[in-house]
């Protein structure tokens, strides 16, 4: 196994280097993600994701990115697009996967193709009021991942639990996060 | 103002070999020490502490173990004797009942201030361990029981209902289960960890990393260095038995995730608990692949290798109600970290840790010991103390001699 022919497409030297710097101006390592959300109709919404701050600065995507969000017709609604709760699972298989690519990467792993299936239970008697004792959100979350790479098994499994325990959307699900919601 | 070339702070296995090979130099010196020799020994540890190392590997400069027990597991207040004696042993130059409360470095020297008096020297070694308990800032309700592992002392000190143990490293393990056994309901909060057996392939697990070299693995030679240092402690206990997380299930331990919160009244812990364990899983198979590898090389006659079940993870509970007729009592086994508040601004960092290299601060004949993974893996351990303290009195002895030259 060698790293210099491993090209997962992640730049690990610049995420190492981002470390580096950060430890000359942690400040520049406080971000801020931004997203509008704003109301169609019905149960559709439209987000929009453009700018960020982060690096000292403001900083902005490569374009505006847009987002519907939407019910489906089996709950009498529309299917514009996803549900909100189906962005959660796109967010924790994109975040996983994109720590994969970088670990493997780091540890000269080549991957040849990564698919996560993503799953969770919710029981509707939560949002729809029916039962208190039964919570709004998931009551589990399983990520089940098909790796094929040029490694063994115990390093495609370590590769997999180094990636949960750096990765954003696994602690914003596993972790309490304050959150405040304000009308202006 | 009295002088000296050296001043070592405290007197603890560090200080006392640091003494010891500044002796062999002939490098005049005083060790302050706070309260007495082997001070956090005597005041800092619970009832039924043992060592995780073996008597055997009790070494420090010019002693090793003669007793009839290598094998053996020392208890603290044996530990605090056996230290004592190598003190008298070594007529190391020891004043006890100092607190070093400044310290302040200037052309030629260091001014170190004590509450007995201010003592002029050209280097200074801080060997003050780990005293200080490190414990999160979590709202606990008022009529919850809390203390440190560093303030535990037995079962018997904490009320009779449930009670969580936070942190699974080698002193939350061991509390977790003798609470257990006193017969108390026992929820332990797992974060990261360091699972071990305590023998494998028929040794102790500390002589194949002792005997392969683990140990001797270099401080520069480790690819994230922060994350090694700040690694918690093996999960070990003095003895014959090991004691990771599936036998304290087996004891009726329940497990969850890390403490993350605590909120109206309720401990909530972190959903990780799967991957942690799977974490650690995966660590220890790799640490048990590198010692095969190294038995098969060195021809070492063993037991054949095995392999452990996995961490059994139960579907931990989130939330657990903290207070009266459930959890009434928290032991905070969340590690303990040096007091280095005495010394300068230009050698801690922003969140007040030492900014060293192996030891060797930035502030020229300032040193540091006693340190995780300070210069070596070895210098976790009372065993480290030897090689580190050698290093660094070379270093520091090279120091004296080039200031003296750039003085002439």
């Amino acid at each position: 196994m060698t790293t210099a022919l491993v090209d997962n497409g992640v730049n690990v030297e610049a995420l190492l280097g981002a470390r580096e710097a950060f430890a000359d101006a942690p400040e520049i390592a406080q971000f801020q993600w931004r997203s509008t959300v704003s109301w169609v109709g019905g149960t559709h919404s439209r987000g929009e994701v453009q700018t960020f701050h982060g690096f000292g600065d403001e900083q902005t995507h490569r374009s505006r990115f847009a987002f519907d969000i939407d019910h489906p017709l089996q709950f009498a609604a529309q299917d514009n697009g996803i549900t909100p709760v189906e962005y959660v699972l796109v967010a924790l298989g994109g975040c996983l996967t994109a720590g994969i690519a970088a670990v493997a990467q780091q540890r000269g792993i080549q991957l040849r193709s990564v698919q996560a299936s993503v799953s969770a239970e919710m029981d509707l008697h939560g949002i729809l009021g029916a039962d208190p004792d039964v919570r709004n959100g998931f009551s589990s979350v399983r990520v089940d991942y098909r790796i094929d790479a040029d490694a063994t098994p115990a390093e495609i499994e370590a590769l997999v639990a180094q990636s949960q325990k750096r990765s954003a959307v696994y602690d914003i699900l596993t972790n309490p996060t304050a959150v405040t919601v304000t009308v202006s | 103002m009295r002088h000296t070339t050296t001043v070592v702070v405290g007197a603890g296995h560090s200080g006392l070999a640091m003494s010891r090979h500044l002796a062999a130099r002939s490098i005049d010196h005083v060790v302050l020490e706070r309260g007495g020799v082997a001070h956090s020994w005597r005041t800092q540890r619970w009832d039924s502490l043992r060592l995780l190392t073996p008597n055997w590997m009790t070494r420090l400069p010019g002693f090793v173990y003669r007793g009839d027990d290598p094998e053996g597991h020392l208890g603290a207040p044996e530990v605090a004797r056996l230290i004592e004696d190598y003190a008298a042993e070594s007529a190391a130059p020891v004043l006890t009942g100092t607190s070093v409360t400044a310290l302040s470095a200037d052309t030629g020297g260091y001014t170190v201030r004590t509450d007995r008096g201010t003592w002029r020297a050209r280097s200074v070694v801080a060997a003050t361990g780990l005293t200080v308990p490190v414990r999160p800032a979590l709202p606990v309700p008022t009529d919850v029981v809390t203390v440190h592992a560093a303030d535990y002392r037995n079962p018997g000190r904490l009320p009779t209902g449930g009670v969580l143990v936070v942190g699974a490293s080698a002193s939350g393990v061991q509390i977790a289960e003798e609470l257990r056994r006193s017969g108390r309901d026992v929820t332990l909060a797992v974060g990261e960890h360091v699972r071990m057996p305590r023998t494998y392939r028929g040794r102790d697990i500390l002589w194949w990393m002792d005997a392969s070299g683990l140990l001797d693995v270099p401080y520069d030679a480790v690819e994230d260095l922060a994350r090694v240092r700040n690694l918690p402690s093996m999960q070990l206990v003095g003895g014959r038995r090991t004691l990771d997380l599936n036998a304290l299930t087996a004891l009726g331990v329940r497990l969850t995730g890390r403490l993350v919160g605590i909120q109206a009244g309720r401990a909530q812990f972190s959903g990780s608990l799967p991957n942690v364990c799977a974490l650690a899983d995966l660590k220890l198979g790799r640490l048990l692949d590198t010692i095969d590898d190294w038995a098969d090389r060195a021809g070492i006659v063993a037991e054949p290798a095995q392999r452990y079940a996995p961490t059994a993870v139960p579907t931990p509970a989130l939330t657990a109600r903290l207070g009266a007729g459930a959890i009434e009592s928290i032991v905070w086994a969340t590690g303990m970290r040096a007091d280095l508040s005495w010394l300068e601004a230009d050698v801690v960092d922003r969140r007040g840790r030492a900014v060293h290299d192996g030891g060797v601060t930035a502030s020229p004949g300032l040193y540091l010991m006693g340190l995780p993974f300070l210069r070596r893996r070895r210098s976790t351990l009372i065993d480290g103390a030897g090689a580190d303290a050698h290093d660094l009195a070379e270093h520091l002895a090279g120091h004296l001699h080039t200031a003296v030259r750039r003085a002439s």
